[in-house]
């Protein structure tokens, strides 16, 4: 029987080897206590072998700005790129579920307020894990074995929280319209219908724009987390970078800094055009 | 060392000036108060009245000049504030009770927390207050669950409590109702009776011209005229004062 | 063996996608035991931290020395604006490796501060930050004239930033408060990433010894993060309604 569950393929220990072994945190759990334990010493040896070896903080930095073309362009570049397909998906995942929280029949209320609180409350990481290992890494057709990268399913991983979070914004943006609005739209035999799209939809937006800024500065911020599970980001590529540069400890300090720059070079403005925005919009309001 | 007297003034101002930035507001202010002395500062709005005893309190600092209370400089970086804070009680216009705590507890918090006193005896004390102010069963209500004027006449009690000579009063009228202002302008007398001496800031001219022993009539910065109640009312000579009486009285 | 577990080894071999392994096997339960120990230790920590911070950021915020307010400002935004991520990395790897180390048995050196540690200053950090602005907007919505008032019964800055600002701030903030502070339980798991042996990274393991166990240890995570993020919902709002005073609208 075919089937296009990973799961089930874990049984053949083979195939899960081949795909998950370059995994970092399959290897370390993979790889028990002992191996951690073991792993936990090589790092605590760092400054004993730092004193022992030659290797100077200037080689290290040396040899980072080698390395700083690939972490930015095909690094950086994908955690852009996973953040920004995230975004979309979960922002229109995300209204439509806000909607349907303010919808007229109860039960399609009590659905999506479910739903809402369900993804807003489990974290970001078990989430990924569970969307990495339960969902299909190849889909099969007749003649064809369609691979899907495992960004893909960071980026579902992702939309999912984006999406939770996108509703409440939604149904708070609604609910903080006063209910004085819907009566006069009401006076004025407007239907309901009509009300919600022409009067109160529009007042929403600009509600709207300053805490979805800020959830995506949040995605964009959650994206190297994604190294856990393999995918090639910026700091799956740090590491492998100080790997390949012999895991010296003074490159360290150099890798990790630049991932935290580029992430508030990155992060910083959209904060503070958020924060531009929110005050602008509340004068008006 | 003080050598102050109680035959010396017990509030002493010369020449004080005060400027918020570019704006000066009081530009050169001299006068004196004595021991169990009434006074009332009027004037029109923006005349710097307010500042004036505010600086009093150290609430804002004076560019030059000299504030003395009992003889000590107020305008001097070394400034022991909490000596003076003890002796100078200040009421403001919105009240400013702690919402946090009940009545009673707002009278108490300070002479145990700051002064460290013994929590009994300032309950005791607390409890006589609040029969002075005539806010007796009003003891365990919250501030937000008082009127106005109750809140004002806590705010009275709860600087009472901390035994200050010397009492002032921001505008704390102002922001009351009509009915609700006279309870408040009782406690006052009452206290002004006992000898207490008192600062006004305030509006009320009946009641400035009821109580006071002197009356300071500032504008833009200055004190333009000042006498006692029975001339100054009857018989001012500036015209700005003339003025401001017309409008008023 | 008892009927408890025999059932759920029953349910095992009929439902082999419901292999509740941690049940009835010694080693997986006592990992899942750990894993919640620590993810409830790691929270209970970095929650108590992170107030602390934000309390002690949002009081230098107030000082008089612009070097003071710079350095916050400076800390804040660092924090923010950077991934939780990647600082928990840094702060194991790159800072962790000149941490002094000691000798407890006399051979192996141990540095003074484990991963867990590190797990505990970073995200207590992390979160801190945010605790930081949102202190300072609580103490902000305090009017001045309270602390004028303060000020004049002879409370100096500490005191009455002690005993009058906090008290009133404190209710302001509590629902943002409470928000950051299930968003930090929630960023615990992420000290998977410097194995500290938590619930997430336990029940991988587990997982991994079992791979049958698969939804249920993700059923298991799913409750466990409810009931703690319900625990904190559930008592901030408890303490809200403790802390409401008559007459007096927030």
């Amino acid at each position: 029987m075919k089937n296009n569950f990973s799961i089930l393929y874990t049984y053949n220990k083979k195939l899960y080897h081949t795909v998950d072994s370059t995994r970092f945190s399959f290897w370390l759990v993979n790889s028990g206590y002992k191996w951690c334990i073991a792993f936990l010493f090589l790092t605590i040896l760092y400054p004993v072998n730092a004193m022992a070896s030659n290797y100077t903080y200037t080689m290290a930095f040396q040899a980072f700005l080698k390395w700083v073309p690939l972490l930015v362009k095909s690094g950086f570049v994908l955690n852009v790129i996973i953040s920004f397909f995230a975004m979309m998906i979960g922002t229109a995942l995300g209204v439509i579920l806000g909607l349907a929280q303010v919808s007229q029949y109860k039960i399609v209320r009590i659905f999506a307020s479910s739903v809402t609180q369900l993804f807003r409350n489990i974290p970001w990481l078990v989430l990924l894990f569970i969307i990495m290992l339960t969902f299909p890494f190849e889909i099969e057709t007749d003649d064809k074995i369609y691979k899907i990268p495992d960004w893909t399913k960071a980026v579902f991983g992702f939309s999912l929280p984006i999406m939770a979070n996108i509703s409440e914004i939604v149904r708070g943006a609604i609910k903080s319209v006063p209910l004085g609005q819907w009566e006069a739209a009401e006076s004025l035999a407007f239907s309901r219908q009509k009300t919600f799209w022409q009067i109160i939809l529009p007042q929403c937006y600009k509600r709207m724009i300053p805490p979805w800024m800020n959830w995506y500065a949040i995605l964009s911020m959650a994206t190297p987390l994604v190294s856990l599970l393999g995918v090639e980001e910026i700091i799956t590529l740090s590491r492998q970078a100080m790997e390949a540069e012999n895991n010296n400890p003074e490159l360290l300090i150099p890798f990790y800094s630049f991932a935290l720059l580029i992430f508030f070079a990155y992060c910083y403005p959209i904060a503070k055009f958020t924060i531009a925005l929110e005050k602008r919009y509340a004068v008006k309001l | 060392m003080n050598t102050w007297t109680e035959k010396e003034p017990i509030l002493s101002i010369k020449d004080v000036h005060k400027s918020f930035g570019e704006l000066e507001v009081l530009k050169g202010v001299t006068f004196d108060v004595m021991k169990g002395e009434v006074i009332c500062i009027i004037g029109p709005s923006g005349s710097g009245k307010s500042t004036l005893i505010r600086c009093v309190n150290a609430l804002n600092e004076i560019q030059s000049g000299s504030i003395k209370v009992e003889g000590v400089e107020v305008n001097d970086p070394k400034l022991d504030k909490l000596a003076l804070r003890r002796k100078v009680g200040m009421v403001f216009q919105q009240y400013n009770l702690f919402p946090h705590k009940t009545a009673i507890e707002n009278i108490m918090m300070a002479p145990i927390q700051v002064l460290k006193q013994d929590p009994k005896e300032v309950e005791e004390r607390a409890h006589t207050l609040i029969k002075k102010v005539r806010l007796q069963g009003k003891e365990n209500s919250f501030p937000g669950e008082l009127s106005g004027g109750q809140q004002q006449r806590i705010a009275i009690a709860r600087s009472l409590a901390m035994e200050p000579n010397i009492m002032l009063f921001d505008e704390i009228t102002a922001a009351l109702d009509p009915e609700t202002v006279k309870e408040v302008l009782v406690t006052i007398k009452d206290l002004a009776q006992d000898g207490m001496t008192c600062c006004l800031v305030t509006h009320e001219m009946g009641f400035a011209k009821e109580i006071a022993d002197h009356i300071y009539f500032t504008d833009r910065g200055i004190i333009v005229e000042h006498g006692p109640p029975k001339t100054f009312f009857t018989d001012a000579k500036d015209p700005r004062t003339k003025e401001f009486l017309s409008q008023i009285l | 063996m008892t009927g408890f577990e025999q059932y759920f080894i029953e349910l095992a071999d009929t439902h082999p996608k419901w292999n509740f392994v941690y049940f009835y096997q010694e080693v997986e339960r006592s990992r899942i035991i750990t894993g919640i120990y620590y993810t409830i230790g790691l929270s209970i920590l970095t929650v108590f931290f992170s107030v602390v911070v934000g309390l002690v950021g949002a009081w230098m915020q107030g000082s008089k020395s612009k070097l003071a307010r710079l350095t916050v400002q400076g800390f804040i935004q660092f924090f923010r604006n950077t991934p939780p991520f990647v600082q928990l990395l840094f702060f194991y790897f790159a800072l962790g490796q000149f941490t002094p180390t000691h000798s407890p048995d006399g051979w192996l050196e141990v540095p003074i501060i484990s991963n867990f540690g590190w797990a505990v200053i970073s995200l207590s950090l992390f979160a801190g930050s945010y605790n930081v602005e949102i202190f300072r907007s609580g103490i902000e919505a305090v009017p001045v004239s309270t602390r004028e008032a303060a000020e004049s019964l002879g409370y100096n800055r500490f005191q009455s930033f002690t005993k009058i600002i906090l008290p009133l701030c404190f209710r302001i903030c509590l629902p943002s408060l409470n928000n950051n502070l299930i968003n930090l339980v929630k960023t615990t798991t992420q000290a998977f990433g410097i194995a500290v042996p938590e619930l997430l990274y336990q029940c991988i393991s587990v997982y991994n010894d079992y791979s049958t166990s698969m939804n249920a240890v993700m059923l298991l995570m799913f409750i466990v993060f409810f009931l703690i993020v319900g625990l904190i919902a559930w008592s901030s709002s408890a303490l809200e309604r403790k802390l409401k005073i008559p007459g007096y609208g927030v």
